[in-house]
C-alpha cells in the first residue's frame, strides 16, 4: 500500500514537473529589461548580409553589449518567421532584417515597428530607398542596408563563339539602349549558337516591371495589373521574345542552378548580389564578365532593410545597434565580403569601393560597374501590400508558357486575371 | 476512560482514511498514470483543433488577429475556390499512386525476407534504412533527379531513346515523383510490419498446403494474404491518412514550395499552409481554418468508408476461416 501511495506522489510530481516545463516553454519569451542596463542584443538576418562575427565582435568591444546573431536560410522563412511573431507579439529579434519584396507587406503595420527617424542619418541613403521605408505619417521605420542595381553579365566564351564582341566596354555598346535593343542581340547570338540568349522570361519580366512607376497596384491602393496596359505590354513582349532567346528555366529551379554549369544561357539581369549566385552555381565555368549597361537604363532589383519591431523591450539601443550597422562603414565591409550593394550614398565616391574588382568576372571593377548603375536608377515601383502575391500570380503566368509549356500566351494570361481575382 | 476512548477513536479514523485512501489509489491510479497522454493531447491536439474551429468562423488575419465574424463565410470562400478542389485532387492522385505500388511491394519485399534468408538481421535493417533519412534530404535529393532539363532520370530516359518527361510541368509525371519519394521512404517500413505479422502466421498450414501440392505463389495467395487482414487492414489506414496529409515532399519539390505554376502539385496541406503562412496570399487565418476543418472532414469520411471495409473483411474473414 505504502508504495503505491509513493507511486501516486512520484506520479503527481511528474505530472506537476511536465506542467512547470511548460509553463516555464511559455513564459521564457518575456524576458523584462529595462534600456539603461542593455547587455545583449538579438540581430536576425537571412541569406549573407555579410555582417560578420568580427564585425559583431568589434561592436561589442566600442559598446559592451554582446550580439546573437540569428540567420535564417531564405527571407521566405524570415518573412514567415517575421509575420508570425509580430502577430503574436513577442518573439522578434531587437534588430530584424526585412527583404524589400516584402517590406511593402509589412508597411502597412508601421504602427508596430520603432520609429527610426533621426537628422543625423537623414541623408545616408539613396532617396527612393528612404522614401520606401518612410509611412504614411511621415515615420522612419527601417534603415537600408543593400540595394539591387542591376547591370547585365555575360558568357564572353560564348559571345566569342557566336562571333560576338567578349569585351565588356564593347558588350556594353552593343545593347546600350531599350530592351528591343537587347532582344536584337539576342536574335544575332542564337543564329550563331546553341545557348539561349537569357535564362529565364520571368526575370526579364520583372527587369521591365522595376522601370515602371506604377505596375501592379495604383498609388491608391487598387490592384491594376489585369487592366494597366503597362503590363500586359511587358507579358506580352516578354513571351513574344521567349520562344527563341529563352533558356526556358525557372529562376531559383534545380534546373536553372544546373543551367549555369551547362552553358545553357548566355547574359542574364545582373544585380549586384547575383554576382555571388553565378559564381556558386557555376565555379569552375570560365568566362562570366558584368557589362556595364542595362537595357533601358537603370534598375533595381531587391535589396534589403533593417527594423526594429516595438515589441523589443530594448528598442533605444537596437536602434544605435542598427544605425551602426548601416553606417557606411560597416556595409562598405559587408560589400567586399559579399557583394552586397550599398546604399548608402556617400560610398559611392569612396575610393575603397571604386577599387573593388572580381576575379571571377575577369577581374572586373564591379565597384565602380555598379555604382553607375546605381546612378541610373531613375524610378523606384510602387509597391504596396498585394504586389508580392499578384507578382507571384504573373511569374506563374510567365512559367506556364515559357517553361511548363502547358498554356499559350493568352489562355495563361486568362488564369493570371482569375487569380488575381482571388487574391482581392 | 476518555482519553482512551478519545484514542481509540483516532486509531479507527486514521483506519478509515488510509482505507479511503487505499480505495482512492484503486480507483483513481491508473487513470492518473494515462493521464499525462491525455493532458498532452488536449494541450496540443484537442485544443488547437477546437480553437480552428472558432478561428474558422471569423475574419482573421496573421497580424491583425481575430477581425469580424464571418459564419459559413470562409467555407464558402474556399469552397468556391478552384485551387482548393485541384489541391484535393493532387492529394487523392498522389496518395493512389504512392499507397496502392507500396502496399503490393511491401508485401513482396516482406514474403521474402519471410524466406531462409542468410544475415536476416541485415538485410531486415537494410529495407528500414530509406526510412532513417530526413524525407526533407529525400525530397531535395529526388527533386534534383527529377529535373525537367538537367535531371538524372530524364538523362538516362534520353539514352534509351526517350523523349524528356516534364517531371515539374506535367501534372500526373509530377504526382508520380513525389509518390516515388514517399514510397522510397515507406515501403521497408510497411514491409517490416507485414513481416512481423507473417512471422506469426503458424507454419503448419504452409506444409499441409505443400503436402496438398500448393506451389509457394499459391501458398502465398491462399494462406499468407488472408492471414495478414487485420495488419494489411492498419497499413491502409495509416497511409489514409499520411497519405491525405502529404506536405513535406511536395512543398520540397521545387524551391519556391507553391505547387507548382498551375498548381501542379499543391497538396491540400500546403494550400492551407499557403493561406496561412506563404509569401504569396498567406496571413488568411481564417480561410486557413477553414480549410483545415474541411480536411478534417473529409479524412474523418474517407476514414469511416475505411472503417466500414474493415468490418465486412473481419466478418468475412472470419466466417470463410470457420
Amino acid at each position: 500500500m505504502s508504495k503505491s501511495r509513493r507511486t501516486t506522489a512520484v506520479a503527481a510530481i511528474a505530472g506537476a514537473a511536465a506542467f512547470a516545463l511548460l509553463a516555464a516553454g511559455c513564459s521564457s519569451s518575456a524576458t523584462p529589461g529595462a534600456d539603461d542596463e542593455v547587455t545583449e542584443l538579438t540581430l536576425a538576418t537571412f541569406n549573407d548580409f555579410g555582417y560578420t562575427d568580427e564585425m559583431l565582435a568589434e561592436y561589442t568591444e566600442l559598446t559592451g553589449i554582446k550580439i546573437v546573431h540569428n540567420k535564417a536560410a531564405t527571407s521566405g522563412d524570415a518573412r514567415t518567421n517575421y509575420f508570425t511573431k509580430l502577430g503574436a507579439g513577442s518573439g522578434l529579434a531587437d534588430v530584424e532584417a526585412v527583404e524589400i519584396d516584402w517590406f511593402a507587406e509589412l508597411l502597412q503595420y508601421s504602427d508596430k515597428l520603432y520609429d527610426l527617424s533621426n537628422d543625423e542619418v537623414a541623408d545616408r541613403w539613396v532617396q527612393w530607398k528612404t522614401d520606401a521605408a518612410t509611412d504614411a505619417d511621415g515615420r522612419l521605420i527601417a534603415y537600408g542596408t543593400d540595394i539591387g542595381p542591376q547591370a547585365i553579365c555575360y558568357r564572353s566564351d560564348l559571345f566569342a563563339g557566336a562571333g560576338l564582341p567578349t569585351d565588356r566596354e564593347e558588350v556594353a555598346a552593343m545593347i546600350d539602349g531599350d530592351w528591343d535593343t537587347y532582344f536584337a542581340a539576342g536574335d544575332e547570338f542564337v543564329a550563331n549558337s546553341d545557348a539561349a540568349w537569357f535564362d529565364s522570361s520571368g526575370a526579364i519580366l520583372q527587369g521591365i516591371l522595376n522601370q515602371e512607376e506604377e505596375t501592379l497596384e495604383s498609388t491608391d491602393g487598387e490592384i491594376i495589373a489585369t487592366t494597366n496596359p503597362v503590363v500586359e505590354d511587358a507579358y506580352n513582349t516578354v513571351l513574344d521574345a521567349s520562344p527563341e532567346l529563352s533558356a526556358h528555366l525557372s529562376q531559383w529551379s534545380d534546373d536553372w542552378s544546373a543551367g549555369f554549369a551547362n552553358g545553357a544561357f548566355a547574359t542574364m539581369l545582373c544585380p549586384s548580389w547575383m554576382l555571388g549566385v553565378i559564381e556558386g552555381n557555376a565555379p569552375e565555368v570560365e568566362g562570366w564578365d558584368v557589362a556595364n549597361v542595362f537595357p533601358n537604363g537603370g534598375g533595381n532589383w531587391g535589396g534589403s532593410y533593417l527594423t526594429v519591431p516595438a515589441q523589443s523591450e530594448k528598442a533605444e539601443a537596437a536602434k544605435a545597434f542598427a544605425d551602426w550597422l548601416t553606417d557606411p562603414e560597416q556595409q562598405l565591409k559587408a560589400f567586399v565580403s559579399t557583394g552586397n550593394f550599398p546604399s548608402q550614398t556617400s560610398l559611392y565616391e569612396a575610393e575603397e569601393l571604386l577599387t573593388v574588382t572580381r576575379p571571377f568576372f575577369n577581374e572586373a571593377p564591379t565597384g565602380e560597374i555598379f555604382s553607375d548603375r546605381s546612378a541610373a536608377i531613375e524610378v523606384a515601383p510602387y509597391k504596396s501590400v498585394n504586389y508580392f502575391p499578384v507578382m507571384d500570380a504573373l511569374q506563374n503566368a510567365i512559367t506556364r508558357v515559357d517553361v511548363d509549356k502547358t498554356q499559350d500566351a493568352d489562355a495563361s494570361w486568362d488564369q493570371f486575371v482569375t487569380d488575381v481575382e482571388a487574391i482581392g | 476512560m476518555t482519553t482512551q476512548s478519545l484514542a481509540e477513536d483516532r486509531e479507527i479514523r486514521r483506519i478509515t482514511f488510509s482505507h479511503k485512501l487505499n480505495r482512492w489509489d484503486m480507483k483513481v491510479s491508473p487513470y492518473l498514470y494515462i493521464s499525462p497522454f491525455f493532458i498532452l493531447f488536449i494541450l496540443t491536439g484537442l485544443f488547437p483543433l477546437l480553437y480552428t474551429a472558432y478561428v474558422s468562423v471569423f475574419d482573421w488575419h496573421i497580424i491583425g488577429g481575430q477581425g469580424d465574424f464571418a459564419g459559413a463565410g470562409n467555407f464558402e470562400w474556399v469552397l468556391g475556390q478552384d485551387k482548393f478542389w485541384v489541391a484535393l485532387r493532387n492529394s487523392f492522385s498522389i496518395f493512389l499512386i504512392s499507397a496502392i505500388p507500396q502496399v503490393i511491394l511491401a508485401l513482396i519485399i516482406a514474403a521474402i525476407l519471410d524466406q531462409n534468408l542468410r544475415a536476416k538481421t541485415f538485410w531486415r535493417m537494410g529495407v528500414l534504412v530509406p526510412y532513417v533519412v530526413a524525407p526533407v534530404a529525400v525530397a531535395l535529393i529526388f527533386s534534383n533527379m527529377f529535373g525537367d532539363q538537367y535531371g538524372l532520370v530524364n538523362n538516362a530516359l534520353g539514352r534509351i531513346g526517350i523523349d524528356p518527361v516534364g517531371w515539374h510541368s506535367q501534372v500526373l509525371p509530377s504526382h508520380f515523383a513525389i509518390a516515388t519519394m514517399v514510397n522510397f521512404r515507406w515501403t521497408g517500413y510497411n514491409a517490416l510490419i507485414f513481416l512481423a505479422a507473417m512471422q506469426a502466421v503458424p507454419r503448419d498450414y504452409y506444409e499441409a498446403a505443400m503436402l496438398d501440392g500448393a506451389n509457394r505463389i499459391r501458398q502465398f495467395f491462399s494462406i499468407t494474404i488472408p492471414s495478414l487482414r487485420p495488419t494489411l487492414i492498419f497499413v491502409i489506414i495509416t497511409s489514409t491518412i499520411g497519405g491525405l496529409q502529404i506536405f513535406d515532399e511536395p512543398r520540397m519539390y521545387d524551391t519556391t514550395g507553391a505547387g507548382g505554376a498551375s498548381s501542379q502539385w499543391l497538396t491540400i496541406t500546403m494550400y492551407i499552409y499557403n493561406l496561412g503562412f506563404g509569401p504569396a496570399g498567406g496571413g488568411q487565418f481564417g480561410r486557413a481554418a477553414a480549410a483545415a476543418w474541411l480536411l478534417f472532414l473529409i479524412i474523418i469520411v474517407v476514414g469511416l468508408i475505411n472503417l466500414a471495409a474493415t468490418r465486412t473483411i473481419a466478418t468475412s474473414g472470419s466466417r470463410s476461416s470457420k
